[in-house]
């Protein structure tokens, strides 16, 4: 039906203006919202007092409902246990087993790295953590994946930071107010994560889709590298993220890229553990970064040297022994991917 | 309750109840947003957009294009949403449904769903397409089950706003 001619209100003028100024307002606010679209776009962190400010009054909210659904899911937890007892059982007993022969393994590994590391003198940087908070509350309405957490810039949370679980990598801090921070999780379409398979060393960028799964992005072109139950973890690469923190496990396929699923679960996790930028200068200007000592040349042993185990007891003693550098995938990843 | 008035306090009471409660309802609706749910993919419908285009639908009268303006901007400092998100959306969501109400006579309970899922529709484009400006390179499949969810839960936000709207004008 055609609209009618005449869509006033009636005779009175007052109505009419009234509904006149009412889309003069409804259209000017249209624009400054594109205006305001253009600023975020432009500079993501501009309004980040409002937003801040917006982030600390919501949170308690969300912190206070956290631990009604905390109880709720573990009930039903509980009750689906209950019914699964006995493959569950045994499903555990095999997996301990393993997992108790893949940590004397990871025992070994981690002695060796150490003593690698004194030998490199390289000292591990700082990995101590920020704080430690709770993951409160998510965009679960937007195509984003944000999370709140309960700790601000009072805690010493800053833009920029890693936040990771027991289990993983969750994400990096996007907004901080004084007593929340909003988290840029590492399934966010936004999210790129420097990540290599533990396998065997094959880097890549971990990026989100969105729909809580991985994308893994190679860095060359052709057969993808990657296999079902493939471990990654951060390579430490870019500065960010500190090296080795696990990231995803490697589920499948969709056509040339390999897809994989986080480790940890934002919903499980019961705390987030805030960690400092691994390398501040990454994310600062270049005249900020300290200039890094160059190391001395190394003096290796003959290029015929086995593998580290094999070597003899003397030449482990000599501090100018390098076995890293004679075999290079096994020591960059000491502890294997568990057999599917 | 009784449809006579006693006194200057009743009357006052049901000026604020025929005022504010479709600005307070759709606010507490924005605030569901707070839950603390954290799944992995967009599911949940946006609660306060939901609320918004229900009460315009049933009531087209109560609000002009710009109450959209002032719910978006706390929709956006709310649920964390680029500063202007909502805004944009919401107000052009009312400009929209001024058009579609020019043109149709009427409206019936089926048409008014069609409209809706046609808005959550858009709006979920529109929320997909700025966040693609804004970086976050994903599907728009992934957008598909919380379009899906929110169409179906038009006609229970549809009850919840009869039955507001019944206390609203004191029945």
């Amino acid at each position: 039906m055609a609209p009618p001619a005449n869509r006033r209100p009636g005779h009175s003028r007052r109505a009419q203006y009234g509904l006149f100024l009412g889309y003069v307002v409804a259209v000017a606010g249209m624009i400054v919202a594109v205006l305001l679209l253009v600023i975020a776009i432009i500079d993501p962190r501009g309004f980040a007092a409002i937003k801040g400010a917006a982030l600390d009054a919501t949170t308690p909210a969300s912190s206070g409902g956290r631990s009604i659904v905390g109880v709720l899911r573990g009930a039903g937890d509980g009750i689906s246990n209950y019914f699964r007892a006995g493959s569950q059982n045994g499903r555990l007993q095999r997996e301990l087993a393993a997992a108790r022969r893949e940590l004397v393994k990871a025992h070994a590994a981690q002695a060796e790295n150490r003593r690698l590391l004194r030998l490199l003198h390289l000292g591990q940087t700082a990995q101590d953590e920020v704080t430690v908070a709770r993951i409160v509350g998510s965009s679960f309405d937007s195509p984003r994946r944000f999370a709140t957490l309960s700790a601000g810039r009072s805690s010493g949370v800053r833009i920029g930071q890693p936040v990771r679980s027991p289990d993983g990598l969750i994400g990096r801090v996007l907004e901080t107010g004084q007593w929340a921070a909003r988290v840029l999780l590492i399934t966010d379409g936004a999210s790129s994560v420097p990540v290599r398979s533990v396998r065997d060393g094959t880097p890549a960028l971990a990026a989100g889709r969105g729909d809580g799964t991985i994308e893994l992005r190679t860095l060359e072109v052709g057969a993808n590298p990657f296999r079902r139950g493939d471990i990654l973890v951060t390579s430490g690469i870019g500065g960010i993220f500190p090296p080795n923190i696990p990231v995803a496990t490697v589920t499948g396929h969709d056509g040339d890229t390999a897809i994989a699923r986080p480790l940890a679960e934002p919903a499980r996790a019961d705390f987030a553990i805030v960690q400092p930028v691994y390398q501040p200068a990454a994310g600062g200007s270049l005249d900020l970064a300290a200039p890094q000592p160059v190391a001395p040349p190394i003096v290796g042993p003959p290029a015929a040297a086995g593998p580290a185990r094999a070597t003899p007891a003397n030449r482990q003693q000599d501090p100018r022994y390098q076995p890293a550098l004679q075999q290079q995938p096994a020591a960059a990843t000491p502890t294997q991917a568990p057999p599917q | 309750m009784s449809r006579i008035i006693h006194s200057q306090a009743d009357l006052a009471m049901r000026d604020l109840r025929l005022r504010y409660i479709p600005v307070v309802s759709t606010g507490l609706a924005i605030f569901l947003t707070l839950l603390p749910f954290i799944p992995s993919a967009p599911l949940l419908p946006d609660f306060g957009f939901l609320m918004l285009i229900t009460w315009r639908l049933l009531r087209p009268e109560i609000w002009t294009a710009r109450m959209a303006l002032g719910l978006g901007l706390l929709s956006d400092l709310v649920a964390g949403h680029p500063l202007g998100q909502a805004m944009l959306l919401w107000t052009a969501t009312f400009l929209v449904f001024d058009l579609v109400d020019a043109r149709l006579g009427f409206r019936d309970y089926w048409m008014d769903w069609l409209i809706a899922a046609a808005a959550l529709i858009l709006h979920a484009a529109g929320a997909w397409y700025i966040a693609l400006m804004m970086g976050s390179d994903v599907d728009f499949r992934v957008m598909l089950p919380q379009i899906g969810l929110s169409i179906l839960a038009y006609p229970i936000a549809t009850q919840i706003v009869v039955s507001l709207d019944r206390r609203r004008l004191g029945g």
